[in-house]
């Protein structure tokens, strides 16, 4: 028997359908005949009728009919189901015979032809003696056939047929051979269908009528082989819901029978097959819980029917069987668009399958462990005389024996050994990790990681046992990390020594010490063999793992010794941050940074956690700069000599549970100040290099795949720190430092800045920078950089200049950062700097003074740059502000001035200045279209203005005849020279430049001015004379009219109107009387010009005063 | 046999002690049912779930069953299926007693969150339990 034993007979698992035959048809040789079979067979969609067609010759031979049984009283089964029933009625007894014809209606040998295809109908009939089997006859036809009806000599020959070959009319056809073949062919098929289905009516019906017959004594067995036949007849009619009712009966009734240990597996057998129908219906339906519901009662009947002890395995390989094959009908189910849930898919059968067949296994182990002397029994019990079984589950030394004792227990045991023997060839293996992987797929499916990753385990612990030690490694490699990351260390404890078991058979040296590695580490459960480490560092090969198969042992044995002579084979390096291992480390630098003058130093704690004290041969540690890696390196001084050499052992001996320390110094190069160093990663070597070793490595110093959970819990921890003895560290409270920045020399010196701020815009700002050496040697090469600070507003760079002589005024080509001035060595002194800043607002200035000394560290020299910067925030302001303004003659203020007619420019000066400001000097300079009346001189020379003093000066001006009547023109400059008065420093003269304001100008037609003397006295002639002048090239009519006034009584014209000719000046005199004292209003002149109506006697009026002070005479 | 843990174990108990390895393989795989049942339930109800997750999958030989807190500690207790004295209740009210207990450890200052439960008081509390169950 073969594996395939215990799988489900295909004709069980298939959809059953309907069996049509068709004879008559010649598809080797005739071209139409092939087409019609091709129309029937091809292209079977689910629209069409369900039926099987298989063409068969005419004189094809069906299986006999056994003679019809009278009475069943003395008739006992002997077994519930024939082995080939299925099959019989799926693919040898068809429900309809269908015979192909080729006859026309009008044939000239009509009746020839009739005659033969009676003759053809009859050889059917007889070979389906006794069968219930429909016969149908189809004719091709080469015309197409009229209406029914109307081809009267087609009824008529039709009906003969009929009669001639004892057809009803319901059975002959007509198939024309002609366009629309396919259609026909599907209208036929359905006629045939129709047939079938009658044909299986009654054979349901047939069957049924036997159970009168029947008693429950003996013919239990017939009970269910009916229900059975009833409910396949039923799928084979397409009536899924009556055939799920019978074999419901019928699973029943399987459990009805008498069970013992002969029939068991016969019962279980067919109980299974029932069970497989029923569930595969239930899922065709749609009612995926009946299907489930029914299973897990099948279980549950099932699970106890183990029968024959000795051949217990023979139940867990059906039980297997049973997970499985309804493990794969949900999984069809599903594929069909049912949708599974997590707790309820395809998964957990093919697992429960799966253990089913470990336990097969194990069965198998225990039960089929002979004698190596016992071999297969001859003759062979298993052998039949047909080669088959007649019934299912049946043995095949005592078949159709239905007794409860075997009949004969010589061939009994005979048939049991060869059943082991056979069970013994079985590769288990194979079919648990199949089952397995299977239900890996459905729990990835349905997102179960955890059940994936444990099915993984058994899969891998499979392949160990079935020796397949690299698939094994793979697989618990793979879900290794998984149960590490989840933290469930009683798990990973058993997967590592099977992984551990697995790399020791392979040879694999590294794999090996990295399990043992991690064994012996902490977290596990199980104290694990210590020795494996101190036999990793000898050159030798290990003692084999308990319970490892002997054979492998030796192949493992020679693959060591093969590898370790291998040259350069001996060497491991194991990141440590994928694993556990059984030492923890911690590197970490003493401080976050370190100045250059001083030593970097490091520490390195490690600690071991097995239980032995282990031996390290060195400890290295690599830094971001390699260059300092050959400082931080501790090695085995005595490495020649015998380990257990006390001397520097000491130190290189790990105790359990005990940290230790390990401090390393090194000088850091001067390149590299401003940089930082990393510890790239701590090595640690086991073993000799003379021999095998290995070099565990902490990448960045520190961590495995234990310790960052470590750390959390250490963190939280409540736990009092108990005080360690003197020298001993609590692990827990060593912090990781792992990078280090080397920082320049503290600079001693002092820098000092003196200056009076604010800063006033444009001013040359003095700022002394004192540098005082505190250093106890020479400070060299002292280079100060001073100005603005790197990394402001750019218009703060182009608006500051920076220079070290103040006696002249900055422009742009100076710097706003003056770098590198050299002040050689040692000199403290004072350096005068001057800013200038010609915007206001604050700004950062930077001094940054670098220098070189040298230092002795560690008894090494050392050139070391140190600079210190000093910034300071300079505020600059306005150091005044300039107001000019136009005024007339009279102090009014002008918005235009008039061609030739003299007015002021006046400038107010205001200090904003927190410092005393001397005004040094100031000047105008006059555009073209402006000339001094006399010579201007400054007014504010040598003036000091204190914060908030104003300073004003005027200048007299007129301007010269202008182009066109009005137009706008620029006025000049205005310079004003001034230096801040401070006792702190000199300062140099700084001369701003203030643009003057434009002006309009204005010709005037008329120009009036009068004369009259400074002041009056009451009752005193006051002489007034008014000169009116002509400025246009026109004969000017004017009006003039005095207006009175209470002040004055005067004489002159009181109203005229006279002619000025062009250019010439006309004057009025007037005296005037002055009758009161104080200031007084004089009269008022009123001027209109007729040629000039816009110019008005108001803007006149402004050349003339309008007021003199009266004195009082007496 | 009863469990607790917060994905990785803090306290896992089992008798018979033999095959005890299978029985953490049991809880761990139940886990993926927790997880998804807990991951199941939206935010804004998670503060009314449901503690008691009830039976969590069926396996041939054990019935697991799983209760989770609030801070999401969870609690697995796996009992063989051919026990049927147990019904849901009881389960529920094991489980609750097993959340006072552990409330009672967490409540311990000298219980350092996250470490493995060492106390007699939650030992005995299981032991009862066990005794009463099988």
């Amino acid at each position: 028997m073969s594996p395939a034993q215990w799988d489900l007979p295909p004709e069980l698992c298939c959809r059953p359908m309907a069996f049509v035959a068709l004879t008559g048809l010649d598809v080797v040789y005739n071209a139409i005949h092939r087409a019609i079979w091709d129309a029937f067979c091809t292209n079977r969609r689910a629209d069409r009728v369900p039926i099987s067609f298989k063409v068969l010759p005419g004189d094809h031979e069906y299986p006999k009919c056994r003679t019809k049984r009278t009475s069943y009283e003395w008739y006992i089964p002997k077994g519930i189901l024939k082995t080939g029933w299925m099959n019989k009625h799926l693919n040898l007894v068809p429900a309809l015979v269908v015979l192909f014809y080729e006859l026309d209606w009008d044939d000239p040998q009509w009746k020839e032809k009739q005659s033969e295809c009676a003759t053809k109908v009859e050889i059917v009939r007889t070979s389906l003696q006794g069968r219930n089997t429909k016969v149908a006859v189809v004719l091709i036809q080469k015309k197409t056939p009229l209406p029914p009806g109307e081809d009267l000599v087609a009824s008529e020959r039709a009906s003969a047929l009929c009669g001639a070959c004892d057809l009803s009319g319901k059975s002959l056809f007509v198939l024309p051979h002609t366009d629309h073949l396919v259609g026909y062919i599907i209208r036929l098929e359905n006629a045939f269908y129709e047939h079938a289905q009658t044909y299986y009516y009654n054979e349901i019906r047939r069957v049924k009528s036997h159970k009168e017959f029947l008693n429950k004594t003996t013919h239990q067995l017939l009970f269910v082989r009916h229900q059975f036949k009833m409910g396949f007849f039923s799928e084979l009619k397409q009536d899924t819901q009556n055939a799920l009712k019978y074999y419901r009966t019928a699973y029943s009734l399987v459990h009805e029978l008498r069970a013992h240990e002969t029939n068991m597996l016969e019962i279980k057998t067919m109980a299974g097959f029932i069970n497989y129908k029923i569930c595969r219906l239930c899922f065709q339906h749609n009612t995926p819980l009946d299907a489930i519901a029914q299973f897990r009662k099948h279980i549950d009947l099932c699970k106890k029917k183990i029968g024959s002890a000795e051949l217990a395995f023979e139940h867990t390989a059906w039980m297997s069987k049973q997970f499985q094959s309804f493990g794969d009908l949900f999984d069809e189910a599903i594929k069909l668009g049912l949708t599974a849930i997590q707790t309820q898919n395809p998964g957990f059968y093919y697992q429960q399958a799966a253990y089913y067949a470990q336990e097969r296994k194990q069965q198998a182990g225990q039960l089929c462990s002979h004698e190596p002397g016992v071999g297969y029994p001859a003759p062979d019990p298993l052998e039949t005389p047909t080669g088959a079984l007649d019934f299912y589950g049946q043995r095949p030394w005592r078949q159709g024996h239905q007794s409860i004792d075997p009949p004969d227990s010589e061939k009994e045991k005979q048939g049991i050994l060869a059943l082991q023997v056979k069970e013994r060839d079985v590769l288990h293996s194979e079919l648990i990790i199949a089952l397995l992987s299977n239900a890996v797929a459905q729990f990835k499916k349905y997102k179960c990681p955890r059940m994936k990753s444990h099915l993984m385990v058994q899969m891998g612990e499979e392949y160990y046992h079935a020796k397949d030690y690299t698939k094994a490694l793979k697989l618990l490699d793979y879900v290794m990390c998984d149960y590490r990351t989840e933290r469930w260390w009683s798990l990973l404890t058993s997967i590592l020594s099977t992984a551990l078991k697995c790399s020791y058979l392979m040879g694999q040296v590294k794999d090996y010490i990295t399990y043992s590695m991690e064994l012996v580490g902490r977290g596990l459960l199980i104290v694990y063999k210590v020795d494996i480490v101190i036999c990793d560092c000898q050159n030798e090969v290990p003692e084999p793992e308990p319970d490892c198969d002997p054979a492998s042992v030796k192949m493992a044995q020679s693959l060591w010794s093969d590898r370790i002579s291998l040259a350069g084979n001996n060497e491991f390096t194991i990141e440590v941050q994928d694993y556990v291992p059984f030492v923890q480390c911690k590197a970490k630098f003493l401080y976050p940074s370190f100045h250059i003058d001083e030593p970097v130093q490091l520490h390195v704690y490690v600690r071991a956690d097995c239980p032995h004290p282990v031996r390290f041969s060195k400890l290295c540690v690599s830094l971001s700069n390699q260059e300092y890696n050959q400082y931080c390196l501790l090695e085995d001084a005595s490495k020649e000599q015998d380990i257990l050499e006390p001397s520097t052992q000491e130190n290189m001996c790990l105790v359990p549970g005990k940290t230790r320390k390990y401090c390393f110094k090194f000088v850091a190069k001067t390149e590299d100040v401003g940089k930082k160093i990393e510890i790239t990663s701590v090595g640690l070597m086991l073993g000799r290099e003379t021999a095998r070793y290995v070099y565990l490595n902490w990448r960045g110093g520190w961590g495995d795949a234990a310790s960052s959970h470590e750390t959390l819990q250490a963190s939280r921890s409540f736990k009092r720190r108990t005080r360690l003895p003197e020298q001993q560290l609590d692990w827990d409270t060593v912090t990781i430092q792992s990078s280090t920045m080397i920082i320049s020399r503290v600079p001693k010196i002092s820098v000092q800045l003196t200056h009076e701020p604010p800063a006033l815009t444009n001013e040359m700002y003095c700022m002394i920078v004192t540098i005082q050496s505190e250093e106890d040697t020479v400070a060299k090469d002292i280079k100060l950089t001073a100005g603005l600070k790197p990394g402001q507003d750019a218009n703060l760079t182009q608006s500051t200049q920076i220079t070290l002589n103040g006696s002249e005024v900055c422009d742009d080509s100076h710097p706003a950062l003056l770098p590198d001035i050299p002040l050689g060595d040692l000199q403290p002194g004072q350096k005068p700097l001057y800013i200038h800043c010609v915007s206001t607002g604050s700004r950062i200035l930077l001094f940054h003074v670098a220098y070189s000394v040298s230092a002795t560290v560690e008894g090494k020299d050392i050139t070391c740059k140190c600079h210190k910067d000093e910034t300071v925030t300079l505020e600059t302001v306005v150091p005044f502000e300039v107001a000019m303004k136009f005024v007339s003659s009279k102090f009014e203020h002008l918005e235009r001035v008039f061609v030739d007619i003299p007015f002021l420019l006046m400038m107010d000066i205001l200090s904003a200045s927190p410092w005393p400001i001397e005004l040094v000097n100031s000047e105008v300079q006059l555009a073209s279209s402006m000339t001094a009346i006399d010579q201007p001189q400054s007014q504010v020379e040598g003036v000091t203005l204190q914060t908030s003093e104003c300073a004003s000066e005027c200048f007299l001006l007129k301007c010269p005849p202008v182009q066109n009547g009005t137009s706008t023109v620029a006025s000049g400059h205005y310079f004003i020279s001034w230096k801040r008065k401070s006792a702190f420093a000199e300062t140099s003269v700084v001369r701003t430049i203030v643009i003057l304001p434009h002006v309009m100008v204005e010709n005037i037609p008329l120009y009036v001015h009068a004369e009259l003397p400074s002041f009056g006295r009451v009752r005193e002639s006051l002489p007034v004379r008014y000169h009116l002048e002509n400025r246009t090239g026109l004969v000017q009519d004017v009006e003039i009219g005095v207006e009175p006034s209470d002040a004055f009584m005067f004489s002159g014209l009181k109203q005229v109107r006279m002619r000025i000719l062009p250019g010439t000046e006309q004057e009025m005199l007037y005296n005037f009387y002055p009758l009161m004292a104080g200031y007084q209003v004089l009269p008022q002149l009123n001027i209109s010009l007729l040629r000039f109506p816009n110019i008005s006697g108001q803007l006149l009026r402004r050349f003339l005063p309008s007021r003199i002070f009266v004195k009082v005479t007496f | 046999e009863v469990l607790c843990c917060a994905n990785y174990p803090l306290y896992i108990r089992s008798v018979p002690t033999q095959g005890e390895l299978k029985f953490h393989y049991t809880v761990h795989t139940s886990l993926d049912v927790v997880e998804e049942k807990i991951s199941g339930v939206g935010k804004a109800l998670a503060d009314q779930r449901e503690l008691y997750l009830g039976l969590l999958y069926p396996t041939e030989d054990y019935k697991v069953y799983g209760y989770v807190t609030n801070s999401k500690v969870k609690f697995v207790i796996v009992v063989d299926s051919s026990n049927t004295s147990l019904r849901d209740n009881e389960i529920r009210s094991m489980f609750r007693k097993l959340h006072n207990s552990f409330t009672d450890v967490m409540c311990n200052p000298f219980y350092n969150p996250g470490d493995p439960i060492q106390s007699k008081a939650f030992d005995s509390i299981v032991s009862t339990m066990m005794v009463q169950a099988f």
